[in-house]
């Protein structure tokens, strides 16, 4: 029996994974994070609307288990909002979620748990967690991260932040379920957000318009879209409404496919190219964190993630470049839209243990085309 | 062991009132004109005599309303929708004037900020002194020829703080202007008296004083006008239309005819065991006691604590996990702690923590809290682990909603 909180964030996942955690006998708290300051009246499937306080509540009163709610819109806006703009208008594409789970749940909610004497903190993520190969139940060290078993729902990528000692407080109960089998156990229990939709969009953009919700924050910056010649073929009104690998909306004459290959942000300048211009062998990873007590080293060979839902690309871990401390991952084939700021997550080679990874830094262009630095 | 601390949110309701509540339930529509209507009906007169006894006021005064928020609105719109209906036939227009503090319960707070923003009220604002009191003078240095109603609390919800609502009653009384008193918080423990405050208005809520939540009184004196909130049936002398909620009503005036009576005696007793509460953290590092040194000045059943370097989230928590329960501050819609308003008018920006104290409240359980906060707050100011105070109770929290 281990003292847990748990996040409940008013969805399907959140609600099984406190349920089954009560079942196993732990003593258990709901936590519901109040992270974006969203309209109350705004209708989102999201984690911060009042609907998801209401439906978290009603969860730990079905459950029987204490509830709180805690506001977190401070560091979620600092940390997580204002680091979403910044990164935007850098020109790069950061996924606001790791970075929630790297400072909000795990630096920020994880610490005030252990703080209090909880043992652990459980969320209801789509990945597992696995001590000597079996299932972990109660925290503890040695705890490694595993993608889910349901394989579509994965969403070890947005976790991969964690640290091996983060792990070994943490908890993934619904990670061993596939989401129908989530859905059948909340139904079971009479929960009432057994059916409630997933969510897709960003919390904190309830209307799903992000760019909208950047240009709030960013204004106008308007700039030219150039060829890989350098000829102007088009304008833009900020480089944070494109991102590499983007070819609708870009408002460009001509019959011909053409791709975003490159966004300078210092230039305001968002260069198009056929798609072989995208084609990407390798990307560079200058600060990653590490799940795993034993980093991979050069020569280890991995897959790597580079988005969310996407295809774990077999690579092989190489030096980084000149001055770089964190290693390059050299793709077996080209991957295309690599844009930088996005994660290169990295697995073992039978991609199922989450080893860590970290924002692109820097990666291959074979058209000579460098990527900008990030942040420049 | 347990320790309910929160009565300023709500009390046990009292045994006796319950039955009436029982016998009144089943109760015929009291408009109605055959008998079983006037059975209850005169059930609800007899309460309605039953209060305004209570109260100071007479049965005249009395509209029974859904609770405190129900009862200051109905105040405080009503009377200045009133006066503006009264100027507009005059032909003058302009928004009226209302005077208030900065330290009202959310229910005046937020009702005149929406008649100001809706440009029908100019607003006047009374900060506190450092104690968390209004000073009388402070409120009548603004009021005007001209102000439609002035409304100052009779004892402040969070801290306890009670003001000279007398000496700004008589005054304004003999200005010709109406006076509201939000006595929700003070009518457990403090003599709550229309005449004598020369109060033209008062908001009181039932579940305060052991009565039922759902139901409260507004005294709204004879003479002065008041527009209705709710239309409809005309009830209560046409300010306060739909059915009499007969059961509620009857409870309720049980609940304030015993509240009074055994007032006195409440107020001796909590006053001893507040103060044995307040020393009993006295010497804790980082714990000041807010509100005024006089006790005079402070309701009897408030102990309002200031915690230096303690996170409200934590002690919340804490305190649950020993079963104390008590206020660590108010919650937003979803539920989130906030700041309080009230300290922010005090200039004051640590965590609060109110310990209220009424009807049922024993020795055991100051003690009981007293023990805890000494082990808490430590704990929580060095940021050690607060769940296992060796304080715990045993019995795991049932389930709550009544879900299976």
């Amino acid at each position: 029996m281990a003292r847990v909180l748990v996040a409940l964030s008013g969805g399907v996942d959140s609600a099984v994974a406190a349920a089954l955690l009560v079942e196993a006998g732990h003593d258990v708290t709901g936590v519901h994070l109040r992270l974006a300051d969203v309209p109350a009246a705004a209708v989102g499937h999201g984690c911060c609307g009042l609907d998801d306080a209401q439906d978290a509540r009603r969860t730990a009163g079905v459950l029987g288990i204490p509830f709180y709610v805690w506001d977190l819109g401070d560091v979620f806006r600092r940390e997580v909002e204002d680091a979403f703009v910044a990164g935007s208008a850098a020109g790069t594409t950061p996924n606001p979620c790791i970075t929630c789970n790297e400072r909000v749940k795990y630096a920020e909610v994880l610490a005030r748990a252990r703080t209090l004497g909880f043992d652990a903190l459980a969320t209801g993520h789509h990945a597992r967690l696995r001590r000597d190969g079996r299932p972990v139940t109660t925290p503890g060290p040695g705890a490694v991260l595993v993608r889910a078993a349901d394989r579509a729902k994965d969403q070890s990528y947005v976790l991969h932040v964690a640290t091996p000692a983060q792990l070994a407080a943490t908890l993934l109960p619904v990670g061993e379920l596939t989401k129908a089998e989530v859905r059948a156990r909340a139904a079971a229990l009479g929960l009432r957000v057994a059916t409630k939709p997933d969510s897709y969009e960003l919390c904190f953009v309830p209307d799903g318009d992000t760019s909208g919700w950047l240009d709030d924050r960013l204004g106008s910056a308007p700039g030219p879209v150039v060829d890989l010649e350098g000829r102007e073929v088009g304008r833009h009104d900020g480089v944070w409404r494109t991102t590499v690998g983007q070819r609708r909306g870009l408002g460009l004459a001509g019959h011909e496919r053409r791709f975003v290959v490159d966004v300078d942000a210092a230039r305001r300048t968002v260069v198009v190219g056929p798609r072989d211009a995208l084609a990407c062998g390798w990307v560079e990873v200058a600060a990653p964190t590490w799940a795993v007590a034993a980093p991979p080293r050069p020569g280890d060979r991995v897959r790597v993630q580079l988005r969310a839902h996407g295809a774990a690309h077999p690579a092989v871990v190489v030096p980084g470049g000149p001055g770089v401390a964190g290693p390059r991952l050299a793709l077996d084939a080209p991957a295309h839209g690599v844009a930088l700021g996005q994660a290169a997550v990295l697995y073992d080679a039978a991609d199922t243990v989450c080893l860590g990874g970290g924002p692109v830094t820097a990666a291959e262009r074979p058209a000579g085309l460098p990527l900008a630095v990030a942040g420049a | 062991m347990r320790a309910d601390l929160d009565h300023a949110a709500t009390t046990p309701p009292r045994p006796e009132v319950l039955e009436v509540l029982v016998r009144w339930l089943p109760a015929a529509n009291a408009s109605a004109r055959h008998l079983p209507g006037q059975d209850a009906r005169a059930a609800v007169e007899e309460a309605r005599e039953r209060a305004a006894a209570a109260l100071g006021c007479t049965p005249a005064d009395v509209v029974f309303t859904s609770g405190g928020t129900e009862a200051d609105n109905l105040a405080l719109k009503g009377v200045v929708w009133a006066a503006r209906t009264a100027r507009r036939a005059a032909g003058d227009d302009a928004p009226v004037h209302v005077v208030t503090t900065a330290v009202e319960h959310a229910a005046v707070r937020e009702a005149l900020r929406w008649l100001a923003d809706r440009g029908e009220v100019e607003l006047d604002v009374v900060a506190p002194r450092p104690d968390g009191r209004v000073d009388a003078a402070d409120v009548l240095d603004r009021v005007r020829s001209d102000t439609a109603l002035v409304s100052v609390m009779g004892a402040n919800n969070e801290t306890g703080a009670v003001n000279d609502v007398a000496t700004i009653g008589a005054d304004l009384r003999a200005r010709g202007v109406p006076f509201h008193v939000d006595s929700v918080q003070c009518i457990a423990t403090l003599d709550v008296d229309l005449d004598a405050w020369h109060a033209d208005a008062l908001a009181v809520s039932a579940h305060k004083i052991g009565g039922p939540q759902g139901v409260g009184v507004a005294v709204l004196r004879r003479g002065v006008d008041v527009e209705p909130l709710a239309h409809g049936g005309g009830q209560d002398r046409g300010v306060r239309s739909g059915t009499f909620a007969v059961g509620l009503v009857a409870a309720c005036a049980e609940a304030l005819t015993r509240a009074v009576a055994e007032r006195a005696a409440l107020r001796a007793r909590l006053r001893d065991l507040s103060d044995r509460l307040a020393a009993g953290v006295a010497d804790l590092d980082g714990v000041h006691r807010t509100g005024p040194g006089d006790p005079a000045h402070r309701l009897a059943s408030h102990v309002h604590l200031e915690l230096d370097g303690v996170d409200g989230d934590a002690l919340q928590l804490a305190l649950d996990a020993a079963g104390v329960a008590a206020s660590s501050g108010s919650a937003c819609s979803s539920g989130a702690g906030r700041g309080s308003a009230v300290m922010a008018a005090m200039g004051r920006d640590g965590t609060p923590l109110r310990l209220s104290l009424g009807w049922t409240t024993t020795a055991d359980e100051i003690d009981h809290a007293v023990a805890v906060l000494r082990e808490a707050v430590p704990r929580l100011r060095s940021g050690a682990p607060v769940l296992d105070l060796g304080l715990r109770p045993v019995a795991a929290p049932a389930a709550r909603d009544g879900a299976a």
